[in-house]
């Protein structure tokens, strides 16, 4: 592909370094040079498809995919598309691509049916994209599409031939299976072994029967009242333990309608827990986002293209971008909202009791407090769960220890400048500027 | 006697090791001190349509504290907001680190940190085609900016309910801070 342009590079040191040797053959160069160059560029099929998609992926894609209909229209073959079916050429596209207002406004038909089709979205205008440029793309989306065959194979094999198909219940249960054939075996093998004994009338030694030990047990009275109060004071701490659990729920893992991955959206791709949870800056609650904030990526992301773990395929996940499409009424196809809605019934894990006040805007924004400190790593957390007990013993652990963040806020420096004083400390902890007060949580 | 022994332990065991499983909560001492009684935000209710609780402001209100937004959503809008909209805010009302903070947030993930368009999300090709901020075709304006904020732009899409209207005039002259810084 690039071959004729290197020719022509050639062509070009050749005529620099005969500039000096021979008069001619400068004027024969430069004649044929210039002659071939513009005549071999309006004919040029040699065009740089990777720069094409590298083009396409920053101005056109967007709003344009190769194969789906987007914002825009689908593009693959477009060239040979407009040429065949509406008779326009690559001209047409030039001026289009350059400037579609303008070809709107001139009242070109194409162009107003193609505007009217796609909800009247106007597409930005690229004066800077040069001929070779577009020649780029539009090499880039006459391509083929390539089906990933090879791909599937692979995966299909490489399956089951992890585990030769056995789980892992499977195989213990054949190892238990085996074991209890081996202590029958051995059973029978002591059984016969004694019968030979007998038949052969050798002496077995028998033991002599003593008390039994538990009965040697209940008539020791000491002992008995040792264990009796052991057995109460692990029974009381039991007890306790179990009654402290009650009412918290740390771990609390539910399912959720849809199978949203913290992991994938907070881990991997890096989105600030704020951007969905905006809420939380400005508000008592982090908001569960509405819908129309996960479209604000997933209008555009339709299918999961990450990496795959065994539980959780390509399918599964693309299967749970679709529940969302159906919950908000959108139109894949189409890219249009029909509007039929569902609501999403997410289930809420982090639960304070009615009874306790708790604002985030509070600790998020004020106290500037990482939401991994209450909330855990929740960006390595492929299933949600709560990662604190919420209990009040926590949170007043948390006020004891936590210093006021005094920086940039004029509201606290002057109580923190008389209250340290008044306590001889450097810096205040929560608890000291009166975290601890009942009426704070509890009203 | 022995028989009840062994029954009492038995009812011991199963009393401690309550088999506790995460995807049920936990029970609770006095569940109606724990549960509102007013009506939750998220609730369920049958009252409304699809049951849900959490309604839209009805049509024609403004909710308080919001201001009416007077360019409509479409390209003739986009074009008078453009050329029009001015940002209300004074030059010491904008505090650029609240600002980038903001940006940061909710633009840098596609438009880049630093307005070119590679943001993570670009730089992972999960959204491609994030314009640069000097890009020519667009030439944003302050009130273009502020409208494409508002009611989004063919793939972006609306993030007016993420930030509210002083944060989006912010985020707005942090963006053409962003635009004069590439220039350069």
């Amino acid at each position: 592909m690039d071959l004729r342009y290197k020719k022509h590079f050639l062509r070009f040191f050749n005529f620099r370094n005969n500039l000096t040797s021979s008069n001619f053959f400068l004027v024969h160069l430069l004649f044929t040079y210039f002659l071939i160059f513009p005549f071999t560029n309006s004919f040029a099929q040699d065009v740089d498809i990777t720069a094409g998609k590298s083009l396409f992926n920053t101005n056109c894609a967007a709003c344009h995919k190769l194969d789906k209909k987007m914002t825009g229209p689908a593009l693959r073959h477009v060239e040979n598309r407009l040429l065949n079916d509406e008779g326009l050429d690559k001209q047409w596209l030039y001026t289009w691509i350059r400037n579609s207002s303008a070809v709107i406004k001139s009242g070109d038909s194409y162009a107003n049916k193609i505007y009217a089709e796609y909800n009247r979205s106007a597409m930005t205008a690229y004066p800077q994209l040069s001929d070779v440029d577009i020649e780029n793309i539009l090499a880039y989306t006459a391509q083929e599409k390539i089906i990933p065959v090879a791909n599937v194979s692979v995966s299909t094999a490489s399956a089951p031939s992890n585990n030769l198909g056995l789980s892992n219940e499977v195989i213990l249960g054949i190892f238990s299976l085996l074991f209890f054939l081996l202590a029958i075996g051995l059973l029978l093998v002591s059984n016969t072994l004694r019968n030979f004994a007998r038949l052969n009338d050798v002496k077995l030694i028998e033991k002599e029967k003593s008390k039994p030990i538990w009965k040697a047990f209940i008539d020791n009275q000491f002992l008995m009242l040792c264990s009796a109060i052991l057995l109460l004071l692990v029974s009381a701490y039991g007890f306790y333990g179990w009654t402290m659990q009650l009412g918290t729920n740390q771990g609390y893992m539910p399912v959720q309608p849809i199978h949203y991955s913290h992991k994938i959206h907070a881990g991997d791709n890096q989105i600030d827990c704020n951007y969905c949870h905006s809420s939380a800056r400005v508000s008592k609650h982090s908001g569960i986002p509405s819908l129309n904030v996960c479209m604000n990526c997933h209008k555009t992301i339709y299918e999961y293209n990450g990496e795959i773990t065994e539980e959780y395929s390509k399918t599964f996940y693309d299967g749970e971008i679709q529940k969302l499409y159906k919950a908000v009424g959108w139109d894949d196809e189409a890219q249009e909202y029909t509007g039929v809605t569902y609501p999403v019934k997410w289930v809420r894990i982090h639960n304070l009791p009615d009874f306790a006040y708790f604002n985030h805007s509070q600790h998020v924004s004020v106290a500037g407090i990482e939401c991994e400190t209450c909330h855990g790593p929740v960006e390595e957390m492929e299933i949600m769960y709560q990662y604190s007990p919420l209990t009040m013993g926590w949170c007043i652990n948390c006020h004891r220890e936590t210093n006021v963040k005094v920086k940039d806020n004029e509201y606290y420096s002057k109580i923190h400048k008389e209250l340290s004083k008044k306590y001889g400390v450097e810096q205040l902890t929560v608890a000291q500027m009166g975290g601890l007060e009942c009426g704070k949580c509890h009203y | 006697m022995k028989i009840v022994y062994k029954i009492l332990i038995i009812i011991i065991a199963l009393f401690f090791s309550s088999c506790k499983n995460n995807e049920y909560p936990n029970y609770e001492y006095m569940p109606n001190m724990y549960e509102s009684i007013g009506y939750d935000t998220y609730e369920e209710n049958t009252l409304f349509e699809n049951s849900q609780a959490a309604l839209n402001p009805i049509e024609g209100t403004i909710p308080r504290g919001y201001s009416l937004y007077q360019y409509e959503d479409s390209n003739s809008g986009y074009e008078l907001a453009k050329n029009n909209l001015q940002n209300p805010l004074r030059d010491d009302e904008i505090n650029m680190t609240k600002a980038k903070e903001l940006y940061d947030i909710y633009c840098g993930v596609c438009h880049g940190n630093k307005g070119d368009g590679q943001g993570i999300l670009m730089k992972r090709e999960k959204i491609l085609g994030i314009p640069s901020y000097l890009d020519q075709g667009r030439d944003i304006t302050e009130g273009s900016v502020y409208h494409v904020i508002y009611y989004g732009r063919n793939t972006m899409g609306s993030h007016a309910n993420q930030l509210n209207e002083n944060e989006r005039w912010l985020v707005t002259s942090y963006v053409m801070k962003l635009k004069s810084d590439l220039k350069k």
